[in-house]
């Protein structure tokens, strides 16, 4: 049997069931896992007691013959996700002391699944960043480094703990949110998978919002099969969340046969950008020409406004956040400022507010607030949501002239060190969402597989982008690219 | 576009975060490089493009207009950093 903590998913399962293991075993040798690993800075509130709890009922329910998918598999959550009774910032400074006093959908549903959760992990703080350097808790680390170099690396933002807590087997998967690539770009960069399922798959209520119309959550795990068993735990209607869709969610991991023959794969020419790294244009060519050799046509698509889909996500997603994030007054919950004597309660806002948001949060409150403020409402918010009109049609056409699914790389680069962005203009870093914040903008599902390592010993992802409503079709088309590309790398133990 | 230390200050005003005088030329340089980048979308051809209202198309669902929850005064004061006498506590403000 595989070592406890490096087990996927469905292994785990399948040996629950069959009484091979214990979910207590599992989850104790996921929370040694974790004990030893607070190097990588991804579990950032551990949460022994409940998986303990969580496992013995887990068990229990296997013994009566009642196991739910998820039953007795422990799991990491992002600390974007409100937990009841456990603490829930965000990664920011301003939720300190925060713990819900309710739980999200996502992970109510999970539990009820019989998933046990091990603790609260890492991100960017409210989800912005591509790095998980902006963070009230110190950076998570990518458990991968570049042969024979010792720097640390970036597991990639925002979903960064999740991405390195399942890349070092510190849990067995993790749930994930992306608005502009943030489950897609960290999985590339830790050689694990990620989907973000279309927009309204999985109920937004409870996950602290960012930027409304282009929040999703969705897991991340080992392979592709354990990403279609735990996203249908977590995707559903949900009355509490209006824009959740009311749709039947289909039997995902019943859809992976790896039969993709007949399937046609659109290649974006407009994804080719200037500037692309050899290796990543390599990779993906690769990537083609492993879907052809199972039986798919490729085809050259034209995604004509791909270019602008950037600058409009930086009109739209900071003018959403910058309403979402007016919630954080001082009054309610969190952090409020020590006030001097005489100082009134506009005082209390922009102190509280200025001591309790990091630097990348302020400036994309900033800018949200500009870009909609009176005068530029029209020349940039109502501009940008033109445009994204225009993005989303450019995959309707696509998909309309017979495009199953569309091939894509995840990111521009490998993982990068850690700090080494720092002083580069905020916009570099908006670069690493290049190819994955079209489908944000467009609704569509996306899913990143590892296919390969470049010439530093590092994981490099490619990324599949399905038609609405259908991940079964996509996270089939995602397992037969990586059973062709059979990625079983992992990283060095060094923490 | 550039933007300049006024209008800097201006927004971090209307964002309600205090700013300190000598962060804002900083502040204001980083905010012309993301509308520099931002005004990429002048190119774009938006004659006659309706402004995107939902992702998906769905209608909204609607509901009775009837009371589903309450009576949990206790649970919503519980993060408050200053609640008392089950109110939540702001510094004065009328005077």
């Amino acid at each position: 049997m595989t070592e406890l903590t490096k087990m996927k998913l469905a292994e785990a399962r399948d040996a629950l069931r069959k009484g091979h293991v214990t979910s207590v075993e599992l989850t104790e040798a996921c929370l040694k896992a974790i004990e030893g690993a607070d190097a990588l800075g991804a579990f950032v509130h551990k949460t022994p007691e409940i998986a303990l709890e969580q496992a013995k009922a887990a068990d229990a329910r296997i013994k009566a013959g009642d196991a739910p998918a998820m039953c007795g598999l422990p799991i990491g959550v992002k600390d974007l996700f409100c937990t009841k009774g456990v603490p829930s910032q965000a990664a920011s400074a301003i939720l300190e002391g925060f713990t819900p006093e309710y739980e999200s959908t996502v992970t109510s549903q999970l539990f009820g699944a019989g998933a046990v959760m091990l603790g609260k992990l890492n991100m960017d703080e409210f989800a912005m960043g591509s790095s998980n350097e902006n963070t009230c808790y110190g950076p998570a680390v990518n458990p991968w480094k570049r042969t024979g170099d010792d720097t640390q690396l970036t597991p990639g933002g925002s979903s960064g703990g999740s991405a390195s807590a399942v890349a070092a087997d510190l849990c067995l998967a993790a749930t994930g949110t992306d608005t502009g690539g943030s489950i897609r770009q960290p999985a590339a960069f830790t050689g694990i998978t990620g989907i973000k399922p279309t927009y309204g798959r999985c109920s937004r209520w409870g996950i602290v919002a960012y930027a409304s119309s282009l929040d999703q959550a969705g897991p991340m795990t080992k392979d592709v099969r354990d990403a279609a068993i735990m996203l249908q735990a977590m995707c559903g209607h949900d009355p509490k969340d209006s824009t959740s869709a009311d749709l039947p969610v289909p039997d995902f991991e019943a859809m992976l046969t790896g039969d993709i023959r007949g399937k046609t794969i659109g290649i974006p020419k407009e994804y080719r950008v200037d500037g692309m790294p050899e290796e990543i244009s390599k990779l993906w060519d690769e990537g083609a020409k492993m879907l052809a050799d199972a039986g798919a046509k490729i085809v050259e698509i034209s995604l004509p406004h791909t270019k602008y889909a950037l600058p409009a996500y930086y009109v739209i997603a900071p003018a959403e956040a910058s309403s979402n994030l007016a919630r954080y007054d001082g009054v309610r919950y969190g952090h409020r400022a020590k006030l001097a004597q005489g100082e009134g309660i506009n005082d209390m806002y922009e102190k509280t507010r200025a001591e309790g948001f990091g630097l990348e949060v302020q400036r994309r409150i900033m800018v949200g607030t500009y870009v909609l403020s009176a005068g530029f409402y029209d020349a940039y918010y109502n501009r940008a949501r033109k445009v994204r009109t225009l993005i989303k049609k450019d995959f309707e056409d696509a998909f309309a002239a017979g495009v199953d699914a569309i091939l894509a790389p995840a990111t521009p680069s490998s993982a990068f060190g850690i700090g080494e962005m720092k002083t580069a203009d905020p916009v570099q870093m908006y670069l690493q969402d290049v190819f994955t914040v079209t489908l944000n903008l467009a609704g569509l599902p996306g899913v990143a597989v590892p296919t390969g390592l470049d010439s530093r010993g590092l994981p490099l992802g490619l990324q599949l982008i399905g038609r609405p409503w259908e991940e079964g079709d996509l996270l089939n088309t995602a397992y037969a690219l990586e059973q062709a590309a059979g990625f079983v790398a992992k990283p060095a133990k060094w923490w | 576009m550039s933007i300049d230390i006024q209008t800097a200050a201006r927004v971090a005003k209307l964002a309600r975060i205090r700013v300190e005088d000598e962060a804002l030329p900083a502040l204001a340089q980083e905010f012309s490089n993301i509308l520099d980048f931002i005004e990429q979308l002048n190119e774009v051809d938006v004659e006659g493009v309706e402004p995107m209202v939902s992702v998906t198309p769905m209608r909204l669902k609607r509901r009775a207009d009837g009371v589903t929850d309450g009576n949990m005064q206790d649970k919503i004061l519980a993060n408050a950093p200053d609640a008392r006498e089950g109110f939540f506590a702001v510094p004065k403000v009328v005077e």
